[in-house]
């Protein structure tokens, strides 16, 4: 187990003061100007040498990313925008990081936004995190007050500014354009990609998109050191994670632990085990809502890392565990992800527009049996009609539960047709 | 739904910033750059709401259009995108539960029964008595302390049937219970406690080690 020592959100549960002069207590804001003296190239550097990849889903080398931005500015100011609208189902670890240590963020966004050669961030964050965004808000203002923001920020001689936007209630807006064109005042659409941000990103400037969290740790990274972060997890798959573990286990929690934790173990550890013992476990979605599910025997074995899940058909995405015990109803809980992603749907491409409401309608049927058996050969080939033909992820993220389902449980849905053939044969004979 | 169904037929003939929110526009608009300040359509859409009652009357919208140079369409397509934007009025207690699959894992269809046992009233719908309106909504962003019920701005936590009885209770009597958890929990740990930083916990240490500085301040 991860020792606290190593654990870079120690406030993540809020136990201890959130606000500047607790931050500053836990390490926060000190020596920043130090930082910033590496040089902006330095900087990604060090984080390229960290191996940290993007912890808002994709897993992309954050250092990488940085090194897209122009080396030199012209006529364009540079951007840095943080995507603080978590919603994906079964995550929930950003806001714990803007409730309880948002100096982190703060921090890391000016040592981020300098590295790229940004003046300014917008912080997006989503709209039903009223309170933690007057908390975020709260923490800005004190920075300010304090000269770490604004003019000659924390006395590095590098001006940074930091605003907060709050969404309205749309999933889609953490796809990166689409935030972008949310951030612009216009409906949470993604844009086709190129150009891409670090060309044309916000108001058609410079841009770089990064999650809460690949910010929020970069600070720490640069003050440990590289070699620290990189020292713990598994190569390619390095350093600390913010782990969510929603649904039947005894006791659900957010928890920072090293990359590459075997599932059963990050489960029993800090989650209290899975509801009436691991024998009683029946599937595990291991990075939020789109990445598909894994039955107990692929669950018994693997590391919650990005290459190891990539490798068992799945994904780390946003390290959202939901566990589903022997008592679900496995095709329902996949269904109601169904309705999700057409609720969500923008209703820019057609696959997604249409395919996402077809599918969720299939998927009821599915769970009351009431189709045939080559029907489920259709849904899977119609998920494929719509994975990679969509402007953005949506479509994909819509598809791949579904995907899994269909390779781990297809007998459950063929019992179910099976059985409700039977009844409506009894129907028939009366 | 249509968007018929989602604007109120009854609408006041005018809307008025009030002079305090007049402040807080200039301060909006000074967040994004000269020319951009149609980025600031949603935070005044929240604005307009939040002194209308909890909805937005199409007089808002125009005036907004008239404020940000947009035209009105723009606007309305703004407020009709996103779901967070009313239309048309709300009770004084607006419930929004969390029914996606980690909410669902833990009960949401308990805290559902429990509001419909109550007011006999399903998703888009408003009590007889015109105080509660419940809408089913997508993932809260909070599994972790599923399942959430959010009623107006803030979160309430970990319910089940009789907990969300009690929060009802505490509505109905114009008391709302503290917000967060109903068992206890100060945040996402593990109920009883949690499995780590119990240094911090007991406060014996604010700090990890993420630097020798820090934690002599401790």
């Amino acid at each position: 187990m991860l020792k606290d020592a190593d654990r870079i959100f120690s406030n993540i549960y809020g136990w201890a003061d959130p606000g500047l002069k607790g931050a500053k207590a836990r390490g926060d804001w000190d020596g920043t100007a130090k930082l910033l003296k590496l040089g902006h190239d330095e900087i990604v550097e060090r984080i390229k040498a960290s191996g940290l990849r993007g912890r808002g889903g994709a897993g992309f080398p954050t250092g990488l990313k940085w090194s897209f931005m122009p080396k030199e500015v012209k006529d364009r100011p540079h951007y840095l925008v943080v995507n603080a609208d978590e919603s994906e189902p079964g995550t929930c670890k950003d806001r714990d990081i803007i409730r309880h240590e948002p100096h982190k963020l703060l921090e890391g966004c000016v040592v981020a936004g300098f590295a790229m050669r940004a003046h300014a961030a917008y912080i997006y964050i989503r709209g039903e995190f009223v309170n933690e965004a007057r908390r975020l808000q709260a923490a800005i203002d004190e920075a300010y007050d304090a000269g770490l923001l604004g003019k000659n920020a924390a006395k590095s001689g590098w001006d940074f500014d930091i605003y907060l936007h709050r969404g309205a209630g749309a999933y889609i807006c953490g796809e990166e354009t689409a935030l972008l064109e949310s951030l612009e005042g216009k409906k949470g659409q993604p844009r086709l990609k190129p150009p891409f941000p670090a060309g044309v990103g916000l108001y058609g400037c410079p841009t770089t998109v990064n999650n809460v969290e690949s910010i929020a740790v970069a600070p720490t990274i640069l003050r440990r050191g590289a070699s620290w972060f990189a020292g713990l997890g598994k190569e390619n798959n390095t350093g600390t994670k913010l782990f969510c573990i929603s649904g039947h286990v005894n006791k659900p929690c957010n928890v920072e632990e090293e990359m590459g934790i075997p599932l059963r173990e990050l489960l029993e550890k800090h989650a209290g085990g899975v509801r009436g013992g691991w024998d009683n476990l029946l599937a595990v979605i291991p990075g939020g809502s789109s990445t598909p599910l894994m039955p107990i025997d692929v669950c018994a074995d693997i590391t919650m890392d990005f290459d190891a899940l990539r490798n068992a058909g799945t994904g780390l995405g946003t390290a959202g565990v939901i566990v589903m015990d022997k008592s679900t109803d496995i095709v329902k809980a996949i269904a109601r992800l169904s309705y999700f992603y057409k609720h969500e749907s923008c209703g820019q491409c057609t696959p997604c527009r249409e395919g996402t409401g077809w599918m969720w309608r299939m998927m009821e049927r599915l769970v009351r049996g009431e189709a045939e058996n080559h029907e489920i050969d259709t849904l899977e080939q119609v998920t494929r009609q719509i994975e990679g033909h969509t402007i953005c992820a949506l479509g994909d993220a819509a598809a791949w539960p579904i995907q899994g389902l269909i390779k781990h449980f297809r007998p459950e849905i063929e019992r179910r047709i099976a059985a409700r053939h039977a009844v409506d044969a009894v129907a028939a004979a009366e | 739904m249509s968007i018929d169904d989602r604007i109120a037929s009854d609408q006041p003939k005018t809307f008025k910033f009030t002079a305090e929110n007049e402040k807080e526009i200039k301060r909006i608009i000074a967040k994004y750059p000269k020319g951009r300040q149609a980025s600031a359509v949603m935070p005044l859409l929240d604005l307009a709401q939040r002194q209308h009652d909890n909805w937005i009357p199409m007089a808002a919208i125009e005036a907004i259009a008239v404020r940000l140079d947009m035209a009105e369409i723009r606007v309305l397509e703004v407020a009709t995108f996103y779901t967070m934007f009313n239309l048309k009025p709300v009770g004084k207690y607006f419930l929004q539960a969390c029914t996606t699959t980690p909410c669902w894992l833990r009960g949401s269809d308990e805290m559902m029964r429990c509001i419909k046992d109550r007011y006999g009233i399903a998703s888009g719908q408003t009590s007889d008595c015109g105080r509660f309106s419940l809408l089913e909504v997508e993932c809260l962003g909070a599994c972790v302390n599923a399942p959430i019920l959010q009623v107006n701005d803030d979160f309430y936590e970990d319910l089940d049937y009789q907990t969300t009885g009690a929060l009802l209770d505490s509505l109905e009597a114009d008391a709302p219970l503290p917000v967060g958890s109903v068992v206890g929990r100060s945040g996402s740990e593990a109920s009883g406690g949690g499995t780590t930083l119990a240094a911090v916990k007991s406060g014996k240490s604010a700090t990890s080690t993420s630097n020798k500085r820090g934690s002599a301040h401790a």
